[in-house]
């Protein structure tokens, strides 16, 4: 059995660009999360009683607690961002049951992609909050010492973000291929649920996460 | 046994020690997460909606050390850089 961990074969190439399974599988999940939740949004807009409305309303209420716990206050721009990953990682983690297709989060770069997008968020969210000079500042803060454990804490927990949902969503992915391949019928079901459990569970972890840190990058110098 | 022989076999018997010893230190840590939370809800079973959430995001927290023990060991696996590729 040889597993693809790692690597990715290359599906086509179009002209000297390759085609992965990972970018059909992400653009298959970012055009099916549109296709469903645009009427969604069109439903909340017209006619706010409806049911569909309502499915979009509890999922508004949800993202906006998340987003408010995590900073101390509402703000909509971030409730916006958060919303998108925490959307794109459960629609992956939900795809990833189909049979066949393997979520474009089991793939290192994917899950990079994503880390960096919120590595990015932070200071962009921060000079946006505090003008440049009030968030280089909290770099130097308590102490200039600390400079170089403030970068080196950035870095690292961007690592960390791509490396905990690329791991939990491959190895429960490799998990079940195993299983399948050794017993085949009703077995995996079990490891099927707790993989589809986790996979929520780190879109849930990820967006909480990415709120805390943008939103210690808009609160600089606002705490104590 | 030639050098790349010698080479796999460490790999292959690091691999099973890195995650034998990173699963030991989650495994450890999660019981306390679980204890604690547990403790949590008998004492505020009011309180269970938060005490859930924040203790599922705690685990996942902690869970990520093994993760990256687990990403260690797939590397040593299935991308060893010291090995030849096949």
């Amino acid at each position: 059995m040889s597993a693809e961990v790692f690597t990715e074969q290359i599906l086509v190439w179009l002209g000297p660009v390759p085609l992965t399974r990972t970018m059909v599988s992400s653009a298959a999940t970012s055009l099916i999360l549109v296709l469903v939740l645009a009427p969604v949004g069109r439903a909340v807009a017209r006619a706010p009683s409806g049911r569909l409305a309502a499915a979009g309303r509890l999922m508004h209420g949800f993202l906006t607690d998340l987003v408010t716990q995590a900073v101390g206050r509402p703000s909509p721009g971030l409730e916006r961002f958060a919303g998108s990953l925490f959307l794109f990682i459960a629609g992956a983690a939900l795809l990833g049951q189909l049979p066949g297709v393997v979520p474009p989060t089991a793939n290192l770069a994917a899950t990079s992609s994503l880390a960096a997008l919120v590595f990015l968020a932070v200071p962009i969210a921060g000079v946006r909050a505090r003008g440049p000079l009030g968030y280089v500042k909290h770099y130097f803060q308590p102490n200039p010492l600390l400079f170089p454990l403030h970068l080196v804490s950035e870095l690292s927990r961007t690592l960390a973000l791509a490396l905990r949902l690329f791991g939990n969503m491959m190895s429960g992915h490799l998990i079940v291929a195993l299983i399948v391949a050794l017993v085949g019928l009703i077995v995996p079901v079990p490891l099927m649920a707790l993989d589809l459990l986790i996979g929520l569970l780190q879109a849930y972890i990820f967006t909480i996460l990415a709120s805390v840190y943008i939103g210690a990058a808009i609160r600089v110098g606002e705490e104590d | 046994m030639s050098e790349h022989t010698i080479l796999a076999l460490v790999s292959i018997v690091t691999a099973g020690l890195t995650m034998a010893l990173g699963a030991i230190g989650a495994a450890l840590g999660e019981s306390r997460i679980g204890a604690a939370s547990m403790d949590a809800l008998a004492r505020q079973p009011d309180e269970a909606g938060v005490i859930t959430r924040n203790q599922f995001v705690a685990l996942a927290m902690v869970e990520s050390t093994a993760i990256f023990c687990l990403v260690i060991a797939l590397v040593l696996l299935f991308a060893n850089p010291l090995l030849p590729a096949r």
